[in-house]
């Protein structure tokens, strides 16, 4: 089996979002680069699969040369290889349609991707693959269970879950709930050392189109300071809630 | 030219968010003086659109589609939006369109925002408002293609009535059996009698500051007298306090309910980026320098322990009174 994993790179979580002077670029001074936590659960089944079944893992990411050392982690967390194809991304349709071309010669089993990346919020590029390569997909993946021929896979739908049943070659969105939490895989110092030596192929990027134009970001609007009520005088929150946020 | 929106339903009633979807597609029809034909999966109320400024539904009705599959659906939708010269969609952030509308946004090759706050300013170089990093930056975003596709997040648009005279007409999308083969459900599971979490206008949500999970009765009862949803902070998930699908945060669920009630929760960034769009927060916290304070409109300093029974019982009086 080949397993390939849709790799997007993302500022840490915590990390305090600006722009540029002219408010048109996200500004990377000082952020720190990570694997997008939904991928982080998709590596991780994929590395059970590969050490169940004896699977290949294969990485691919559309991005820069500065994302190549989470790219590695990657490799130091267990997988084979990696491709980067070497553009930044103009917009979601640009990245998927990057991935879609690679895909044109290869021959991946199962494609895992995460259900959004957590900067733009898309939600859409593996989706997209999925159109322009005709591989079926499954999104929002909180379950993954393949036995030879037979794919079980678990949704997470409105208020609940739906199980599937669908066969190989797949994409999957994955999301929290396809691992569990503790049995993420973070380096470890063996796997550093063998990663440098793990091969890391850079790919031209093809022409492809656009289909958005970000035009400028802006920070949400301030919130007004919180109004605190007294722990004693709770008829007065309760009127607040009900005359003057009107929720209640 | 024409709008479509794919209005989705709850238990056989069309939903909230097809109201909210339909609300915005309707304003957005008025500004390029055109209609907007809704697609629906055998509603049993199609018409309760009309109120929303939907000039037609498009109902299916066909058995095979009874259950959500997004390949059918998609082609579905996209033979319906041929059918009206539709040029937009407009789709919720449920997670039945999040899985659709990529499917869709690739074979038209147009453009897809999704996570949308607001209509185009100017509907000549359409320029739409978006969510981006976890809610910590808005982003402006031109669709530059003749077919555009927009989903809509929850709770940006609200419910705005435009009555208009509609029609219900019977559709039969042309669908494949072995795209109904390909991917099979074999199971659904919902929690049944309690508010989905996406769907709620008032969502309770507890911490870590609540001890352990023998300590969610009052939680619930809060819910319940408030017609609301729970959630939980992620270690409260984490370590199997509740369930995971109560999760909220950037790496959980995202809403944005009404009123968010946050007890015994510190406000972590990465909780906030899940949850600060809702419209009014309530804190309660022992803690005075609990950073959620900050992000809140509402706030309360106190033991929860002793505050939560408190507020219960107020709520209950004003239940009583009003
Ligand atoms: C990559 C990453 C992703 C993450 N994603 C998420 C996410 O999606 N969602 C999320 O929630 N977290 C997320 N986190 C975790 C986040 O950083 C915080 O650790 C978490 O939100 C803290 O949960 P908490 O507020 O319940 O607990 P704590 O931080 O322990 O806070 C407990 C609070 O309860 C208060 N308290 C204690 N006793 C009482 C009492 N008797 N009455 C009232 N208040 C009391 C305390 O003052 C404190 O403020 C993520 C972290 C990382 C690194
Ligand atoms: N630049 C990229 N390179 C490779 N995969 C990506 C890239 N961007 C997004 N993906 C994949 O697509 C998923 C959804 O991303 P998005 O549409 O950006 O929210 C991510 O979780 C990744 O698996």
């Amino acid at each position: 089996m080949k397993i390939l994993l849709l790799l997007s790179v993302v500022p840490d979580t915590t990390s305090k979002i600006n722009f540029t002077a002219d408010q048109t670029e996200f500004d990377k001074t000082g952020i720190q680069f990570v694997i997008n936590p939904h991928d982080e659960f998709g590596l991780t089944k994929a590395m059970q699969i590969k050490e169940k079944t004896g699977a290949e893992l294969h990485v691919v990411h559309v991005g820069p040369q500065m994302n190549e050392s989470v790219i590695r982690k990657t490799l130091a967390i267990g997988a084979d290889k990696a491709f980067r194809i070497d553009v930044e991304p103009k917009d979601s349709f640009f990245s998927a349609y990057q991935l879609a071309e690679f895909l044109k010669d290869k021959d991946y089993d199962l494609i895992i991707a995460g259900k959004e990346s957590i900067d733009y919020n898309g939600g859409m590029v593996h989706g997209i693959v999925s159109a322009l390569t005709g591989i079926k997909f499954v999104n929002a993946v909180t379950g993954l269970n393949i036995e030879g021929d037979k794919v079980t896979v678990e949704r997470e739908i409105e208020g609940g879950k739906e199980t599937l049943e669908t066969s190989l070659p797949l994409i999957i969105g994955g999301q929290k709930g396809l691992v569990k939490e503790e049995e993420l895989r973070i380096p470890n110092m063996r796997g550093i050392m063998m990663a440098r030596k793990k091969p890391l192929e850079v790919l031209p990027a093809v022409d492809a189109p656009v289909m958005t134009e970000y035009v400028k970001f802006e920070k949400p609007p301030q919130k007004a300071a919180v109004k605190l009520v007294d722990k004693d005088n709770l008829d007065e929150l309760i009127d607040l809630l009900h005359n003057e946020a009107k929720v209640i | 030219m024409s709008i479509i929106i794919y209005a989705e339903q709850s238990g056989g009633k069309i939903n909230k968010s097809a109201k909210e979807l339909a609300s915005y597609a309707s304003a957005l029809a008025q500004k390029l003086n055109t209609e907007v034909a809704a697609v629906s999966f055998g509603a049993e109320d199609p018409e309760s659109l009309f109120q929303y400024g939907v000039n037609k539904v498009l109902n299916v009705t066909d058995e095979k589609f009874s259950t959500f599959n997004a390949k059918a659906y998609a082609q579905a939708l996209m033979q319906a939006a041929e059918q009206n010269e539709g040029n937009i969609l407009v789709v919720s952030s449920s997670n039945d369109s999040l899985y659709m509308t990529p499917l869709i946004a690739g074979a038209w090759q147009s453009a897809y925002v999704t996570q949308v706050i607001s209509l185009p300013e100017n509907v000549e170089n359409f320029i739409v408002k978006r969510k981006a990093f976890s809610n910590k930056a808005i982003a402006h975003v031109k669709l530059t293609t003749d077919k555009k596709i927009l989903s809509i997040a929850k709770n940006s648009f609200g419910l705005k009535e435009h009555p208009v005279e509609g029609s219900v007409e019977n559709f039969s999308p042309q669908v494949d059996d072995s795209v109904f083969e390909e991917i099979k459900v074999v199971k659904v599971e919902k929690a049944s009698g309690k508010v989905p979490l996406s769907d709620a206008e008032i969502v309770v949500s507890g911490g870590r500051g609540l001890k352990g999970p023998e300590n969610w009765g009052m939680i619930e009862e809060l819910a319940d007298l408030l017609g609301a949803a729970t959630a939980c902070s992620k270690p409260v998930a984490d370590m199997g306090w509740r369930p995971h699908t109560e999760h909220v945060g950037q790496t959980g669920k995202q809403i944005a309910p009404n009123l968010y009630i946050a007890v015994g929760i510190s406000g972590a960034i990465q909780h906030l980026a899940g949850v600060n769009s809702s419209k009014n927060i309530l804190v309660i916290n022992i803690d005075p320098e609990a950073p959620f304070f900050k992000a809140a409109d509402y706030g309360v300093v106190g033991d929860a322990f002793e505050v939560v029974p408190k507020l219960i019982e107020k709520l209950k009086a004003f239940k009583q009174n009003s």
